[in-house]
């Protein structure tokens, strides 16, 4: 067998540089990292990476920064697996390989111009935060912009320095609510569905974009049918454990659908009846 | 020169001497109702009666293990993209096999294409070989139109008794044929009895699960939910023959391993099987084919359907081999035959005359 060495590898790997690692909870870590040669990550909101790290392995992980900030992106990483658990050992200046960005984003055009209710459980924040934080830079572009997150607690909050500062804008609604509450929190108690309600929206005209654990889209999708967005203007980010990226290995098939080519973003309505989807 | 014949004589003589022109691989018998493809440089170890073997020709394509990536970290990151190719001859592959290598030459080359698998593929060279009837009972390959050739191959060889008849398909099918001395041209009665061959082999090969096959894409679309997977469930085993016998079935794994030196070390990617239970599995816990059930019914809905929307063909080439291998005797015509006689997946067509 001979071995040759080819430019044109599908797995080539973009090396990379973390340049800010910062402990957010007790099982994320949030990465600013930037390619090597000052290179920009070419991405859409709600895309994801494959991080690379040699004699580890390689995890997909959805980018959390939005693209409208140059020359660095952002990565909320858990300790889950053998390759998240190697990143948490990562800190600035350490070298990091990267392939992507792979998948389907958002659809921001057709988002634009129109009311926007973005919903988020647990880590489901980060791949949204890149909307968000997309659609706070080009503001003028959207309507009214309602966020409501939800996680087990408190402590397991993310961002949580800048849900402070999203609290306190008046151009966004944004709620939050835990599951269990420390004795200090303030804000509301209970499932995410429970803040659907109350918020006032103009159905006709609202987009939702909603992340989360595959036990939240049952719950979450239902209250919003309940207040009157049509099917096709629902968008969900699904997660599955892709390892080319590349719609071969298999992995992250969803029936004749690879999340990793034709989503991760999904347009509920093309979905809903998709056994195994979520 | 489309066609040319090989006198049976001089078969051994032809397959010396194709070995001498680059490494060749054949049919070679293991043990009982075994085979298996290995290099070969005589005639007397091929075996030119064989039932489709246990690994099939995929093997060449896409190795079981192929390094993609070979990195060192002793200076930051020194990473060197590779391909593990060689030129090599293969004798001797039936048109079931040879659809199996059309399944996956689509799958890999379109966009993204897959530079490892295509390069390779470049260097094979393809000599098919006819079956003129039924391996056994478990093929079935005019189901899926796989019985008689259709392209993919460069050279191809149909025993008409005394002598080969072999039509030649493409330029490398003419450079063996005109560096082999062996071959002389066809005659029109060579070319009949090619013609007759074929009209017994219609005769012979008929539908072996009773649907027309047009049908069957419409048949797993109402078969999401029905009661055969489940029968199935409660006998898989969930080891993963299936899969790894099956010419079209590529789905890997990416896997890295360190030298002992801790710096140098290689990326390769593993043939993987959507029949174990981790293949569906993200961080979190969550399986999205948790039942043995719903792993199954993948498996059959990446042969019948899901491929019939992407690439217009079935991914089942009727060879047999997922059959054959499996410990808890699941059978691919059976499990048809099944959906077939479950009311409800079959119904449009249940009072068909088929």
């Amino acid at each position: 067998m001979e071995k040759t060495i080819i430019k044109e590898s599908n797995y080539r790997i973009r090396n990379a540089r973390v340049i800010k690692a910062r402990q957010m909870t007790a099982h994320e870590k949030l990465f600013e990292i930037a390619l090597e040669g000052g290179e920009n990550l070419d991405y859409e909101p709600g895309q994801f990476v494959i991080v690379s790290l040699l004699g580890v392995g390689e995890a997909p992980i959805s980018i959390c920064s939005s693209p409208t900030k140059a020359g660095s992106f952002e990565l909320c990483v858990r300790a889950v697996g053998k390759v998240t658990n190697a990143m948490h050992r990562l800190e600035a200046g350490d070298d990091i390989g990267i392939r992507g960005p792979y998948g389907k984003g958002f659809p921001i055009r057709i988002l634009e111009g129109n009311d926007l209710l973005f919903i988020a459980g647990g880590l489901g924040v980060a791949p949204l935060r890149s909307l968000i934080k997309y659609a706070f830079d080009n503001r003028r572009d959207f309507g009214k912009i309602h966020i409501l997150l939800g996680c087990k607690t408190s402590e397991d909050m993310l961002f949580a320095d800048e849900l402070d500062q999203w609290f306190k804008r008046m151009d966004v609604h944004y709620e939050c609510t835990v599951d269990r509450a420390a004795p200090d929190w303030a804000g509301h108690v209970g499932q995410i569905t429970t803040l659907i309600p109350g918020v006032h929206l103009e159905s006709e005209r609202t987009f939702a974009v909603i992340v989360g654990p595959p036990i939240m889209y049952r719950f979450v999708i239902k209250e919003i049918l309940a207040k009157n967005i049509p099917e096709r203007q629902i968008f969900v980010s699904l997660e599955r454990h892709m390892k080319c990226g590349m719609g071969k290995c298999g992995r992250c098939q969803i029936q004749n659908l690879y999340c990793c080519q034709d989503g991760p973003v999904f347009n509920y309505a093309e979905i809903k009846n998709m056994k195994e989807a979520i | 020169m489309e066609y040319v014949i090989l006198m049976k004589d001089d078969f051994g003589g032809f397959i010396s001497r194709l070995a001498k022109l680059q490494k060749l691989a054949a049919p070679v018998s293991k043990g009982y109702n075994n085979f298996s493809f290995q290099e070969v440089s005589s005639g007397d170890e091929v075996a030119l009666k064989y039932i489709p073997t246990i690994i099939p020709p995929k093997k060449f394509f896409m190795p079981r293990q192929e390094t993609l990536l070979e990195f060192n970290t002793a200076k930051g990151l020194e990473v060197k993209p590779v391909v593990e190719h060689e030129k090599i001859t293969l004798f001797g592959v039936h048109t079931c096999d040879l659809a199996g290598i059309q399944c996956i030459n689509m799958v890999f080359s379109i966009r993204p294409r897959d530079y490892n698998y295509l390069i390779r593929k470049r260097k094979i060279d393809i000599i098919g070989l006819e079956c003129n009837e039924y391996c056994d009972e478990y093929a079935s390959c005019c189901l899926v139109s796989s019985h008689l050739p259709s392209g993919g191959y460069d050279l191809f060889l149909t025993d008409l008794g005394d002598y080969f008849i072999a039509h030649v398909n493409t330029q490398v099918g003419e450079d063996i044929v005109e560096s082999i001395k062996y071959f002389k041209s066809a005659e029109a009665s060579n070319l009949e009895e090619l013609k007759s061959l074929r009209e017994r082999k219609r005769a012979l090969f008929k539908n072996e699960v009773p649907i027309e096959p047009r049908l069957i894409p419409e048949m797993f679309d109402r078969a999401f939910e029905s009661g055969v997977w489940k029968d199935l469930e409660e006998r898989c085993l969930a080891c993963g023959n299936c899969t790894n016998v099956c010419p079209t079935c590529y789905c890997f794994d990416i896997i890295d391993e360190t030298d002992m030196d801790l710096k140098t070390g290689r990326r390769y990617r593993n043939w993987d099987s959507c029949q174990l239970e981790p293949f569906a599995k993200v961080a979190g816990g969550e399986s999205f084919r948790k039942e043995r059930s719903a792993r199954q019914r993948h498996r059959y809905y990446r042969k019948f359907r899901y491929p019939v929307s992407k690439f217009a063909r079935f991914f089942c080439t009727g060879c047999g081999r997922c059959s054959r291998a499996c410990m808890a005797k699941i059978n691919l015509k059976e499990t048809l035959n099944s959906l077939l006689n479950d009311r409800y997946a079959s119904k449009p067509f249940i009072n068909d005359e088929i």
